[in-house]
């Protein structure tokens, strides 16, 4: 809108002469300044600019910063200066199996969550593509719950739901047939004591609250393709398998693949869930890299170097994956 | 139905005219039939979707009107036998912080709005920047929101935790507030920034020829046409802030007064053991507004869902 005034830039003062330039208010020469240097995208950046910069830009600058010093509660409290210490934390982190352990953790879970998040989400989407208008309406609605759900609740809720005295899924598990591994083993189990259950709960509540943005995009990226593509498939005897992998895949990648890396993004950072899942911060053999990090700075004796430093290792293969986003982003043409 | 076909055509009276409409009457039937039958299923697919879905919910609200001894039953049953309104009653009294739930809800509340507000209005600024003017750093900047939105939490909060303790402003919400603005800017100005763009400019060039400033055109113009967009992006805003649980439990440590929702929650079950008739009904509570909030602006939401994170 500005664009199109700023045009004819220094002729609004010159008419009326230097005589009565003393009326013209200091907002009207404010805003003539502002037009002239086409300030006005700038000025209307600055404040995001600025927030972000303070809050999310700097910190990070700072765990850089901090992941080379040996700051911990002496000098969070001021009674004695951090001191630089070179790479002294990193050194410290790869020969400590408790961060090997919590990397795997991290990558094993992330790699269960994410595959199955989105062929739950895929197949969910195919289905309400393939239900009348109401019915996807209602299943959609109903979607949008369990994604709505607090992180909080939704982790409580399925710690009760997996409680070992008198919850669902062990007495669920009992009642199974044998040949599907159900039995009266299952009684009593505890789902919370040891890394692979834990993790497997964790999974089930991820994939639950995870399937229904997947879903919904997929459902509205369906839509964008033509019905004709999909006839045409089958009159040439394509089975649905053959028409997902053969029309719907290939014209859908872009979504896919965004979602795909969403997804790894925030899969491998996942931490309320598990937090709330293995009970705080008391079994360490179940810390996935987030965790450990966290209990590393907050848990005493606070070393917030070596979190930070955990903290800038975590960070970093966050960003190498978002690379892979931000490209696939860029591609499709988000930046316009 | 292949074998009545070849019949069909060879008949050439009227009696096999008859018999060839009502095959292919048969035929169109079956047909029916097959399609309502796969129907159906579907739709049974879809009930048994939505069931495995509600499952969970149902369960924690089902809970939390159970009394204590039908908690652990040998076989659990959906409903609750003995309907109670007791483990309710305990949490909105106080519970195990001696405080009622109103002051936690109060606090959320107070949090969520303020950076709802804040960081819709900062975000809109933004956005009207990215969408209508081409800049030096216009695509810099907007790689730079798809990269901080992806910045694991866990890891700033360390930082943060040290520069809020030096600002004092542990055991504060102003900063939760300041935290959970800077933090839900990205998404919202990459969304808003669609709606912004989808304001036809013609309108904007139009009032201004017809002699109205910049300020104007943005009140009277672009802000209504861009008001569907605010409320869409601003239900992220919302949950987030209202779920937020990392900068919460590490930023209110030791003034339980000052907790929100999610950290009492935690805080509720963290304390109370197996009191899962309260933890559930905490939890109902905590619950019970987001969705609320989430399916009386659903619709809006699906496209805005999908604008604003399939398309980067």
């Amino acid at each position: 809108m500005v664009k199109t005034v700023s045009g004819r830039p220094g002729r609004l003062d010159s008419p009326a002469g230097p005589s009565s330039r003393a009326p013209v208010g200091f907002r009207r020469r404010a805003s003539i300044f502002i037009r002239r240097r086409r300030l006005a995208p700038y000025l209307l950046i600055l404040p995001s600019a600025a927030v972000i910069a303070g809050l999310v830009l700097w910190p990070t600058i700072q765990i850089a910063e901090f992941s080379f010093q040996n700051y911990g509660l002496p000098q969070l409290v001021g009674s004695s200066p951090a001191q630089w210490v070179g790479f002294a934390n990193y050194s410290q982190i790869l020969h400590d199996p408790e961060f090997w352990l919590s990397l795997r953790l991290s990558v094993l879970s992330a790699a269960a969550m994410v595959p199955l998040t989105l062929i739950v989400g895929t197949l969910v989407g195919l289905l309400l593509s393939k239900l009348g208008r109401k019915m996807a309406a209602f299943v959609s609605s109903v979607s949008i719950l369990a994604w709505a759900t607090p992180a909080v609740s939704a982790s409580v809720i399925f710690v009760w739901l997996a409680t070992p005295d008198g919850g669902v899924v062990d007495w669920f598990l009992t009642k199974l047939p044998a040949w599907l591994g159900g039995g009266a083993h299952w009684a009593g189990f505890s789902w919370t004591n040891a890394a692979l259950p834990a993790y497997a709960l964790a999974t089930a509540l991820v994939v639950w609250t995870g399937f229904p943005f997947i879903a919904i995009a997929v459902f509205a990226g369906l839509r964008t393709i033509p019905a004709e593509l999909f006839e045409s498939a089958r009159m040439d005897g394509a089975g649905p398998w053959q028409i997902f992998w053969r029309v719907t895949y290939p014209l859908l990648r872009p979504i896919f693949q965004v979602l795909f890396l969403l997804s790894v993004i925030w899969d491998f950072g996942v931490f309320t869930q598990v937090f709330i899942i293995i009970g705080e911060l008391g079994q360490r053999d179940e810390y996935n890299l987030g965790i450990y990090e966290y209990a590393t700075a907050f848990q005493l004796p606070p070393a917030y170097g070596l979190a930070s430093a955990l903290a800038f290792i975590l960070t970093i293969i966050l960003l190498i994956i978002t690379v892979g986003y931000v490209r696939a982003s860029v591609r499709e043409g988000a930046l316009r | 139905m292949t074998t009545l076909s070849p019949s069909a055509p060879s008949g050439a009276s009227a009696s096999s005219d008859l018999s060839a409409v009502s095959a292919r009457s048969a035929r169109r039937r079956r047909r029916l039939l097959t399609r309502r039958a796969r129907r159906a299923g579907l739709n049974l697919l879809g009930l048994l979707v939505a069931l495995i879905t509600l499952f969970p919910i149902l369960w924690m609200v089902s809970t939390a009107f159970k009394p204590a001894s039908e908690w652990y039953s040998l076989t659990p049953h959906p409903l609750p036998a003995h309907p109670t309104l007791g483990n309710f009653r305990a949490v909105i009294d106080g519970g195990v912080i001696g405080l009622p739930y109103w002051n936690f809800l109060k606090n959320s509340l107070f949090v969520t709005v303020v950076s709802v507000a804040v960081s819709s209005l900062v975000a809109l600024l933004a956005a009207i920047a990215l969408a209508r003017f081409r800049f030096r750093f216009r695509a810099i900047y907007l790689i730079m929101l798809l990269i901080v939105q992806m910045l694991p939490q866990q890891a700033l909060v360390i930082a943060l935790y040290i520069d809020f303790r030096s600002l004092n402003l542990l055991d504060s919400l102003v900063g939760l507030i300041l935290v959970y603005t800077a933090f839900a800017l990205p998404v919202t100005i990459w969304m808003l920034r669609n709606f912004v763009a989808a304001v036809p400019r013609e309108l904007e060039e139009a009032a201004a020829i017809d002699g109205a400033g910049p300020m104007r055109v943005f009140w009277r113009i672009l802000l209504p046409l861009v008001a569907p967009g605010l409320v869409a992006t601003s239900v992220f805003a919302f949950v987030f802030a209202y779920n937020e649980f990392i900068f919460a439990l590490t930023f209110l440590g030791t003034d339980t007064a000052k907790f929100t929702l999610p950290i009492y929650v935690q805080y509720f079950y963290g304390r109370n053991g197996a009191n899962w008739g309260a933890i559930m009904a905490a939890s109902t509570l905590f619950t019970i507004p987001v969705m609320t909030f989430f399916l009386l602006v659903q619709r809006r939401l699906q496209a805005g869902l999908v604008a604003g994170a399939v398309k980067g």
